[in-house]
């Protein structure tokens, strides 16, 4: 399954663990939540590799919070791709929390997703098919401009109005 | 009219062209049918029983006579000459071929025109009065706010995948023309005491299989923090509303479940952390939206001139008319003219793309170049000189389109039933126009006066059964269609749902039952002055439900 990673398709450096197994620590790993729940946050102190967890879309990203500061990657569920709900949660985490590690969207991902998860805080993605995840920059393009004002700015994307909502930061776009 | 500027033109373009890929990418088989019907959903697109269906957003129900001939257009030109208005400020088209989708909506484009989020489990064409800006007694223009929310909601990039569609409308006067209480959201503009604009906040309407009234979320929501205080309502939606079952998926069967309280306080909690931040709206945005309203120039005109005044006097047809069409305008010497869609033995809210083109000529003539899109699938034109009312009236008669039935008994709400829906049970237009041609005589119709009969093909209710002052539901009992009678629903200020008056009854006895039901109500009546609504509260359904014993 293709991961993409600051646009490109990359290698993914981490291992993704199920429920039961021992959690390695000398490579990245993303462990599950209930591992994560069951371990104190500043046990993690000592761990020198990259940890990160797979939150379900059921789960509040409130659980995450004394985990955050030493989590660099929340990976989230799409169990369908109508089920929007992780969308919520990257916002939140990144908006709410103030998370900047790596939010990465996992399971039924394609293609007409990728626009709205990058604007949500998204920023790596496993991808369910292979010419999807070639058409990545394509569907990042699709659009010269959106409505609303948004945090995730990494995208480069042109905003009506910028934040704050207004018209103060138009100065260089062609608004006829 | 909004006049929509280049970065609104630059990204309608680029959603049509966008959905252009999306459906080569279904014709050659990269998208599945699962894969693509979201997509082409939230584009407008259903697959109905005989073809593709298209329905095209009319924001806030306000057109130019530039886009209505562009409407015609495509009528004439990919479907079979026709359209059909809804209940919530769109147009459907029943035929439009797959393949044919990416060139109409290229087309609908470059008169402004989209199809986006017409459909889908995303927030929906936000819906106000079609009276907006021209009624006189409202607070403001609630077109401003339904722009304003239209350009929050399309493609927002958090709320495309909620568990359920989303709709939202807004009224601006004490009388709700917008059917605010049965909406996912409704927002009433209010003024504090303290003389600001805000809204009043209901969450949690709606009809289809489980109707639910709006319930009362807060009383006033300041204008700035409008977008701040609807993103925290999704927000709480998006994360806790059902996805385990379709039916009960809708926001309303939320606050049923968890209860208005806990819904409430989930969302302020929500709202106080964002309500400060980068969605507040600040003046400058404000007026650059105001700024794209453009009004008619009025004249200095006085109400009643002569011109009207002999007209009225020497034509009882078009003093008829008159009487039943024309509203009064917020400027001295306008009227609003109501254009009814019902003419008698016609599938109500359908449109021929000829009539479309003359409307569209009489909108340039008599109205600003200006058309209204109501909910009850009539169109108005809302800037018409009193002393041009007996030319737009006579022009109107000619291409048929002065049916003087607005509000009364052949004015009926009809969704399109089992003649095109794939979710229906029972056909609705048959229905409707065998009553309304049983009251053909405008006289007896006018002697019955305002009622509203609503018209649903099956429980999904876009016809609206629930709030019909009559609301008729198709069923399906052993393969055979039969329908269900309700009497005593509102859909305005004080909406309440139908009561049930008995067993649903076949196919063949609905316009003879319904006519028993009338002439009880015109026995039961106070004065001619009472409502058949106003009846039916005072009295019950009891003494209506004689009219069903013929049958059973």
């Amino acid at each position: 399954m293709p991961y993409i990673k600051k646009g490109e398709v990359a290698d993914d450096p981490y291992v993704r663990l199920g429920g039961d197994e021992p959690v390695p620590t000398d490579v990245p790993a993303i462990v599950s939540l209930e591992w994560l729940l069951a371990q104190a946050p500043q046990s993690l102190d000592s761990r020198n590799v990259p940890l990160g967890v797979a939150l379900p879309n059921d789960k509040a990203e409130s659980l995450l919070e004394p985990y955050l500061p030493r989590l660099s990657l929340v990976a989230l569920d799409f169990p369908i791709y109508r089920d929007g709900r992780a969308f919520t949660q990257a916002r939140r985490l990144r908006e709410a929390y103030g998370f900047t590690g790596e939010i990465r969207a996992s399971g039924d991902v394609l293609r007409d997703q990728f626009l709205f998860m990058v604007r949500s805080g998204f920023d790596a993605f496993e991808v369910r098919k292979d010419h999807d995840a070639k058409a990545f920059a394509k569907a990042l393009r699709e659009f010269s401009g959106f409505y609303q004002p948004s945090l995730a700015r990494d995208g480069g994307f042109r905003f009506r109005f910028s934040p704050p909502f207004s018209t103060a930061s138009k100065e260089g776009e062609s608004d006829g | 009219m909004y006049v929509y500027d280049e970065f609104d033109r630059t990204f309608i373009a680029e959603r049509a062209e966008q959905f252009r890929d999306q459906v080569a990418r279904r014709l050659s088989g990269e998208l599945t049918e699962d894969e693509f019907k979201p997509l082409r959903l939230m584009n407008g697109v259903y697959l109905q029983l005989h073809a593709y269906m298209l329905r095209v957003a009319i924001p806030y129900g306000t057109l130019s006579s530039t886009q209505l001939r562009k409407i015609a257009e495509v009528g004439r030109v990919y479907d079979k000459g026709y359209g059909h208005f809804t209940t919530r400020q769109n147009i459907q088209f029943n035929w439009i071929k797959l393949s044919d989708m990416p060139d109409v909506l290229e087309s609908l484009a470059e008169a402004g025109l989209h199809a986006i989020q017409t459909s889908g489990n995303c927030i929906r064409n936000i819906t106000t009065d079609q009276w907006a800006g021209v009624a006189p007694d409202e607070i403001e223009d609630p077109r401003f706010w339904a722009e304003v929310l239209r350009q929050w909601s399309s493609l927002h990039p958090e709320f495309t995948f909620l568990p359920r569609k989303f709709k939202i409308a807004i009224a601006a006067t004490p009388h709700d023309r917008a059917a605010i209480k049965v909406h996912d959201i409704g927002l009433r503009l209010v003024r504090n005491d303290a003389g600001e604009v805000g809204f009043e906040v209901l969450v949690g309407g709606g009809l289809g299989r489980s109707p639910f009234l709006g319930k009362f979320l807060r009383d006033f929501v300041p204008r700035e923090h409008l977008i701040s205080y609807l993103e925290a309502i999704l927000r709480t939606y998006n994360a806790h509303g059902r996805r385990d079952n379709i039916y009960k998926a809708r926001i309303k069967i939320l606050v049923h479940e968890i209860g208005v309280e806990k819904l409430k306080a989930d969302v302020e909690k929500e709202w106080e952390r964002i309500r400060d931040g980068y969605l507040k709206l600040d003046d400058a945005f404000l007026a650059d939206i105001r700024s794209r309203f453009v009004y008619p120039e009025y004249e200095p005109l006085e109400d009643a001139p002569e011109e009207l005044k002999r007209a009225l006097a020497a034509d009882a047809r078009f003093a008829t008319w008159h009487a039943n069409s024309v509203a009064r305008h917020r400027e001295p010497g306008y009227g609003i003219v109501t254009v009814s869609l019902k003419p008698i033995g016609k599938p109500p809210g359908d449109a021929t793309s000829g009539q479309l083109d003359a409307l569209a000529d009489l909108a340039d003539t008599y109205s600003a170049g200006e058309i209204r899109v109501g909910h009850e699938q009539n169109l108005a034109l809302p800037h018409v000189r009193q002393k041009d009312l007996y030319a737009l009236w006579r022009k109107l008669d000619a291409a048929g389109l002065a049916t003087p039935n607005v509000n009364l008994i052949s004015d009926m709400i009809t969704c399109p039933g089992l003649d095109y829906c794939s979710l229906a049970n029972a056909r609705s237009i048959p229905i409707a126009t065998a009553i309304a041609e049983r009251f053909a005589d405008l006289d007896k119709a006018r002697s019955v006066g305002r009622l509203h009969v609503n018209i649903s093909g099956c429980i999904n209710a876009c016809g609206h059964h629930h709030v019909g002052h009559i609301g008729i539901l198709g069923v399906e009992k052993n393969d055979r269609e039969f329908y269900q009678i309700t009497l005593g629903g509102k859909a305005d200020e004080d909406a309440r749902f139908g009561d049930l008056l008995g067993p649903a009854i076949p196919y063949d006895e609905v316009t003879d039952t319904i006519e028993r039901i009338v002439n009880r109500y015109l026995d039961l009546r106070q004065s001619e002055s009472e409502l058949f609504i106003d009846t039916v509260k005072r009295l019950g359904v009891e003494p209506f439900k004689e009219a069903l014993h013929a049958v059973h």
